[in-house]
């Protein structure tokens, strides 16, 4: 005898048990909460919508006059990205080494470059700028640390990661032979994970390029305290030139790096 | 033999000692008892065949013979080294003069045939110039090259490892042991993810390289007739001990058999 169950009888939905109910409840009432603790209104939305739509309005034609000294900026945010990308991508490399699995010589000095590689990733690029404007002084030196630094801990996680990942027969014969750590790496784990080292270093530079922006704001140097200025004396208009130089520069450098990929990989 | 007296005699002494002598080897994981005081000596030149049931311990042995697994007990002593005693040095030193070919040809899939091949010479060099054929200096690379012509793929040299057939990716695997230049030669089941053509070419290879250089050999395979043509002994493991030892010539396949499939007793 084999019965077969009715549909009507097999339930729907688990049933919950408490704690999960309980926890449901207070999740939403935190979210509720949320909402209320933002200020977001409708009041606010109405005023907001058309004011909107007056600053857009102010910003065509966009003011073309100071385009030169936008282009100049332009490029040295570019230069400013490139520069803090390599020098982190270059750093990022041996501690990734000293904090993958395998291949890290001690695991105190696994744990340490791992702690140092989640404290340049967790802390965003922005606080880094403020640190550095304030070591090395107001413009693009600064910047170029700040992004060093948070590209050390981006590429350094996922380097890690590659390095991990590869197949484990090629480090086992070259070590049964007597190879040194050194040997392994550069023979077996680097020429495996190269794809992926590739990938991640021309993503590090698109995500360069996009904060390298924002960090003029704090002073450390780029386009963005020319955005800022612009913002601050109502030139709307200078303000859309500079956003349209951003776009253009974001586009094509994302464009270069999907191309460089598609040829690499 | 006017010859023979003019050799030095640490030579000749050599020649009369046994490559390999291992006395009393044991081994437990757990409770599990896997060798049970195993005796074995291998003279110079000779090629063993090892056969056994499936997790008869094969696999162990040839491992312990280089300590990538630490015997619990007994005495091994191979090219003249008491491996078992080695400090960490030592026993680094020793493994470079004992190639060994693995079931799985670990090679570098994206590399080509000859950087891997090459990588052989990081058991007597380290830097740049091991990494990558493209850097080697000229002698090792023409090296490289000859171990790749023995193994009949000179012509393959810059093909991509991942672009090889299961055959030729185990020659190239063959031909990285020999860039090692080893004076033993251990492979555990180096035919048993191949086709049997290519798995008898690989045996064949194996003896004959052997042969050729006047080296020992020890080679597991579950293949009976490959086993039985190209080795020139047969040694037999059961319940952790050496139980049948026979030249190859004279073993006979239907007395085998229980070796290849499991633990049933033949007549
Ligand atoms: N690291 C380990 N820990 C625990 N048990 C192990 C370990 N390595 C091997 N064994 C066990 O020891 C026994 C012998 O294993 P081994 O690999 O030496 O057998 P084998 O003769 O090579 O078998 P096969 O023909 O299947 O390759 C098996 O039962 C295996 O499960
Ligand atoms: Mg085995």
């Amino acid at each position: 005898m084999n019965a077969t169950p009715m549909a009507v009888a097999i339930p729907r939905w688990d049933r919950p048990n408490a704690l999960t109910f309980v926890i449901s409840v207070l999740a939403l009432a935190f979210l509720f909460w949320s909402f209320s603790n933002v200020g977001l209104s409708w009041e606010r939305m109405q005023r907001g919508i058309p004011a909107l739509g007056s600053i857009i309005e102010r910003m065509f034609p966009p003011d073309l006059e100071r385009l030169p000294q936008i282009l100049r900026s332009l490029l040295i945010t570019f230069q400013m990205a490139l520069v803090g990308c390599v020098l982190g991508l270059i750093l990022a490399f041996p501690l990734a080494i000293l904090a993958a699995d395998g291949l890290s010589p001690h695991p105190v000095v696994k744990h340490l470059s791992r702690g140092l590689i989640a404290l340049f990733r967790t802390v965003p690029d922005l606080v880094w700028a403020l640190l550095f404007v304030i070591a090395v002084g107001l413009g693009p030196a600064a910047g170029v640390m700040a992004i060093m630094v948070d590209k050390i801990g981006f590429a350094g996680r996922f380097f890690a990661e590659a390095m991990e990942e590869v197949d484990k027969g090629p480090q086992e014969a070259l070590a049964a032979m007597g190879a040194t750590r050194a040997g392994l790496i550069f023979s077996s784990v680097v020429p495996q994970a190269l794809p992926s080292f590739i990938a991640t270093s021309l993503f590090s530079l698109e995500k360069a390029v996009r904060g390298s922006v924002i960090l003029g704001l704090v002073g450390a140097g780029g386009i963005g305290v020319e955005l800022k200025v612009a913002f601050d004396l109502f030139d709307y208009d200078t303000a859309a030139t500079i956003i349209i130089a951003v776009f253009v520069l974001v586009v094509l450098v994302e464009q270069v790096s999907n191309r460089i990929r598609k040829r690499l990989l | 033999m006017a010859l023979a007296l003019a050799l030095p005699e640490e030579t000749l002494a050599e020649a009369f000692q046994p490559a390999l002598r291992i006395q009393g080897l044991r081994k437990a994981f757990g409770a599990r008892t896997i060798l049970d005081g195993l005796d074995l000596d291998v003279e110079p030149g000779t090629a063993v065949a090892l056969i056994g049931a499936n997790g008869a311990g094969k696999s162990t042995m040839l491992r312990m013979l280089v300590r990538l697994i630490e015997p619990d007990a007994g005495r091994m002593t191979l090219l003249g080294e008491p491996v078992t005693e080695l400090a960490p040095g030592a026993l680094r030193a020793f493994r470079r003069r004992v190639g060994i070919v693995f079931q799985r040809h670990n090679l570098v899939g994206r590399l080509s045939a000859l950087s891997n091949v090459l990588h052989g010479v990081q058991a007597r060099k380290s830097g740049p110039g091991t990494w990558l054929q493209s850097l080697a200096a000229a002698p090792d690379r023409q090296e490289a090259l000859a171990c790749l012509a023995e193994v009949g793929l000179a012509d393959r040299a810059l093909q991509r490892a991942d672009s090889l057939s299961g055959g030729q990716s185990q020659r190239v695997a063959i031909a990285r042991m020999l860039m090692q230049r080893p004076e033993f030669i251990l492979a555990d089941e180096p035919d048993a993810s191949l086709d049997p053509r290519s798995g008898e070419e690989i045996m064949d290879l194996l003896y004959r390289l052997a042969k050729d250089k006047g080296l020992t050999l020890i080679v597991i395979s579950h293949r009976l007739e490959h086993t039985l043509r190209y080795s020139d002994r047969i040694v037999g493991l059961a319940d952790g001990r050496i139980t049948l030892d026979k030249p190859s010539r004279l073993a006979d396949p239907r007395h085998l058999r229980h070796f290849f499939t499991g633990r049933e007793q033949d007549a």
